[in-house]
């Protein structure tokens, strides 16, 4: 199918551009910019003036709850939420029911996502098994069944020495390991930010050094492994500045945090409202301040969603009580949009830590043009109103995943139309 | 309407009214009892120029109240006070002014919850009628006749009572 | 965001936390517990204020004492009052916290006293039951008693008059303690200039400077010239070795004895949430001193109760 979208603004944070530029799709690659090539005769031209043309978003952390855990959410249901949020390409944690530790499960994840011919779909691999801390999974079979890196998910790893070896047996084949940095005794039972504000509602805390502990941890073992490390969910100020130490340092690290962290603090939480109820939790304003200021410096490479579909009798409990999460595929985008109009951030930079940022974290393990738009890329791209405004609520959300702390909330900027492997899967007025 | 009278002058004919009264019962068997706030002024103060033993009662009806589902609690005076044993008394309320009958009807079922007096008779400084229920003030300085929206006030100055009246916007 | 607890006319429809409740509103709390006090010498110690209202007491957690009181009050208000101990029933059989709510709804309460074990629960509760259903926090978690908190402020008013001269301290586990944070809302909204907090650091939560609270790990330091003393019971789990190292320990440094009592003010006052244990945080001679306002404090606790049930179930809707 040849498809020429017309009359958009391009944004593509990749190569820097922000121009007036049509595109013109042929098969499943983008085949020009600005001018078709010779003999290019669209079957389908679609208007897009008044509308940004970027590539799909990246997204690194999306929990679609299958296998396990049907009864909150299904593959189908979020990754349409995924297309209407416009995101094209999507990281899954492997802490599903059974994990993702076994190549089969895998491949039937994969399978299954390939039917739907929506998103593409990237799995984490366990790094142990049933993500126990104790024993290794097989890593190679696992990544040629299609993991893209190995992570624990939320699950801690007590035995330092089973770190090692882990970091060891990844660096041995140079595959990644996707880690929280969070310490698995200070603060464990911790459902908020430790501080003013849990004291205050007599809520038990997380201190921050249960991160910075860790990362220090995890650093002293990748000085010895020279293993490729990506940070899941970094929340604090302290945490932030060993980062960019260890990078300055030379460390081969990147990391990310998650989109709900980049505008609310503790204080969010207000009384007891358990749509706040996340994990990492909610920080201050000073922790708030300090990843806004990573962003703009690139201590922070990427923004994911850290989408977790949670079910009504989980969150309609007391804060302690409330299991963590909120949804946010449908999310990503419009809080990304409005931290960029907060900040002054230029859209060509702010859109890159949700789609070539992230790409490049995932490394050679997906497309090229995986997050950007290229002649000769593949054609994953999204059309969005910027202007459109929209009021999160659960008949405006897709996903089965209804809860978030930005319920009620008008945020900006709509997708209108999403495009995957050259082919237009997701479209709407609303 | 009548013109207003004289707020001591009432007071002076509601005095001859008690002091003839208690003449009439027991010596011994009386007590005062005034309900909050204009009530147990006029109460102390006839206590004081009758010379009467002990102390007056008080009662702050806020309880005994039938608006509660509409207007909720009141915010409060002083307490009840009650300092003598009611049971076998002949009690003499005391209010300033006497309108629907239901601050009566409340004080009534207060006094007895403290016990069973022997009578019960009512003085009021004003009847400005418009009953609702059954109630009657044998001692009464006066009749005052006002329009619905506005509501008649002791004030105390000193020792010195003063009436006035307050119109409010909304009949 | 409007204060839950406030109803569109500013009036007080349930009772969550003193955190954050104007003084207007604590003074009207406690100036109505006066006028309740005397009906307990009356024969008839019941007023018919709450006749034919039913007061359900939902105890997720286990109190005979707290629940007790609460059931006196709302008799003595002529309410219906209603037991009901979790515990043993819905809850644990999987039903969730608001299926409960509903279905206690349907039985035309009133008033839900409730005390749970997970902070902010009420506050969940106050969210969803019907406009005309009052809840009365009878302590959730480690965050709030506010009905204790008005307790103790009623004490300290019956026995000091004026708050704005005063110090007082708060003695032992702050950290668990909903006790403790009451109070101090409550202390710092009526304007004590001088709040103190004494414990070892394992049992005081970080942040109390920014409730205007001054910090003292030595006892006798902090006991020097205080007016009031609020003594907090130390619980069984605390003892057990990974916050404190042993109960004997902790009254060798933190219980109050007569001799600590000493560096006090002469006329300053003891007091006890309850129950007491005698020898871990408070010494017999101390708690049977003449000091001692603890039996008062339950007194004062049946009126404050009272107060507080009249006043929410008079308002309008939330």
């Amino acid at each position: 199918m040849k498809l020429h979208i017309q009359g958009a603004r391009l944004i593509d944070p990749a190569s820097g551009l922000d121009a007036q530029q049509d595109v013109f799709i042929a098969g499943n690659r983008v085949v020009g910019l600005a001018q078709p090539p010779v003999d290019f005769t669209a079957d389908r031209v679609i208007d897009a003036r008044g509308l940004v043309v970027m590539p799909g978003l990246v997204d690194l952390a999306a929990r679609l709850r299958e296998p396990g855990y049907e009864y909150r959410a299904t593959l189908e249901s979020e990754m349409q939420a995924a297309l209407a949020g416009g995101v094209t390409s999507l990281v899954l944690p492997p802490d599903t029911d059974p994990t993702l530790d076994e190549p089969g499960l895998i491949e039937m994840l994969k399978h299954r996502a390939r039917l739907l011919n929506q998103a593409r779909l990237y799995p984490l691999g366990a790094m142990t098994v049933g993500l126990k801390g104790e024993k290794l999974t097989e890593m190679a079979q696992l990544t040629d069944a299609g993991c893209v890196a190995f992570s624990q998910a939320d699950e801690p790893v007590t035995d330092t020495t089973m770190m090692l070896r882990a970091m060891q047996y990844a660096r041995t084949f140079d595959y990644a390991l996707w880690l929280r940095p969070q310490d698995p005794w200070l603060g464990r039972g911790g459902v908020a930010a430790a501080g003013a504000y849990a004291g205050r509602l007599g809520l038990a805390g997380v201190p921050v050094q249960a991160e910075t502990i860790a990362l220090n941890t995890l650093f002293e073992l990748q000085r010895m492994t020279d293993v490729r490390l990506h940070l899941c969910r970094i929340s604090s100020a302290a945490g932030l500045e060993l980062v960019r130490a260890a990078r300055a340092e030379g460390l081969r690290v990147t990391c990310d945090v998650g989109i709900h962290h980049v505008h609310l603090t503790d204080v969010d939480i207000g009384y007891f409202d358990s749509q706040s109820n996340l994990t990492p939790p909610l920080r201050s304003q000073r922790d708030r301040d300090a990843i806004r200021a990573a962003l703009a410096d690139g201590t922070i490479d990427a923004i994911c969603s850290d989408h977790t579909p949670v079910d009504d009798d989980s969150k309609l409990l007391p804060f302690s009580e409330a299991e963590p999460g909120a949804t946010g595929l449908e999310l990503l985008l419009s809080l990304t949009l409005k931290w960029a109009r907060e900040t002054d951030t230029p859209l060509v930079k702010a859109l890159g830590r949700v789609t070539s940022m992230p790409a490049e974290v995932l490394g050679s393990r997906v497309l090229a043009s995986c997050g950007r738009i290229e002649v000769g890329g593949t054609a994953d791209l999204c059309l969005v109103d910027l202007d459109a405004m929209w009021t999160v609520s659960a008949q405006t959300l897709c996903s089965q995943g209804k809860h978030t702390p930005l319920l009620g909330i008008e945020l900006p900027g709509r997708v209108r139309t999403t495009i995957v492997d050259g082919q237009v899967v997701y479209e709407s007025q609303a | 309407m009548t013109p207003l009278p004289d707020a001591e002058a009432l007071y002076a004919e509601l005095r001859r009214a008690v002091q003839a009264a208690i003449a009439q019962l027991p010596e011994g068997s009386v007590h005062l009892v005034g309900i909050h706030s204009g009530g147990a002024w006029l109460a102390d103060r006839l206590h004081a120029d009758l010379k009467l033993p002990g102390r007056p009662g008080a009662l702050n009806i806020s309880f005994y109240r039938d608006d509660f589902d509409r207007i909720g609690l009141h915010h409060q005076v002083l307490p009840s006070d009650i300092p003598f044993d009611v049971n076998g008394k002949h009690l003499i309320l005391v209010d300033d002014v006497l309108y629907t009958g239901r601050t009566i009807r409340g004080a009534m079922n207060e006094l007895f919850d403290y016990g069973r007096p022997a009578s019960i008779q009512l003085a009021v400084l004003v009847d400005r009628g418009g009953r609702e229920l059954p109630v009657a003030a044998a001692l009464c300085a006066a009749r005052i006749d006002v329009p619905a929206n506005t509501s008649i006030n002791l004030t105390r100055d000193g020792d010195r009572f003063a009436i006035s009246l307050e119109t409010s916007a909304d009949a | 965001m409007r204060n839950p607890q406030l109803n569109r006319n500013g009036e007080l429809t349930h009772l969550l936390t003193l955190d954050g409740l104007p003084r207007d509103i604590v003074n009207h709390i406690l100036d109505t517990a006066e006028t309740f006090v005397p009906l307990a010498d009356r024969d008839i110690k019941k007023v018919p204020l709450l006749r034919g209202k039913s007061v359900f007491n939902l105890f997720f957690e286990n109190s005979t004492r707290t629940r007790t009181t609460f059931e006196i009050a709302a008799k003595r208000l002529s309410a219906d009052v209603y037991n009901l101990n979790i515990n043993a029933s819905s809850a644990s059989k999987g039903e969730s916290l608001l299926d409960t709510i509903s279905n206690l709804s349907a039985m035309q309460a009133d008033v839900f006293v409730v005390r749970h074990s997970a902070s902010g629960a009420p506050h969940l509760i106050a969210q969803h039951v019907a406009p005309h259903v009052h809840v009365v926090n009878a302590g959730d978690g480690w965050h709030a008693h506010p009905t204790q908190g008005l307790l103790d402020m009623y004490t300290i008013r019956h026995y000091k008059r004026d708050f704005t001269n005063l110090t007082v301290a708060i003695v032992g586990d702050v950290l668990h303690s909903r006790v403790a944070r009451s109070d101090i809302n409550a202390l710092t909204t009526l304007g004590v200039p001088e709040v103190r907090v004494i414990g070892p650091m394992t049992l005081l939560p970080g942040g109390l400077e920014h409730m205007g609270v001054k910090v003292f790990h030595d006892m006798r330091e902090g006991l020097r010239d205080v007016d009031v003393v609020i003594m907090l019971r130390l619980q069984n789990e605390r003892m057990r070795g990974a916050l404190l190292p042993s109960a004997q320990e902790y009254f060798k440094n933190y219980g109050l004895t007569q001799e600590k009592l000493a560096l006090a003010k002469p006329d300053a006052i003891v007091m006890h949430p309850g129950p007491m244990n005698r020898g871990v945080e408070i010494d017999s001679a101390v708690a049977d001193g003449k000091q001692a306002v603890i039996l008062n404090q339950v007194t004062f606790g049946i009126a404050v109760r009272m107060a507080v049930m009249s006043i929410v179930a008079g308002a309008g809707p939330a």
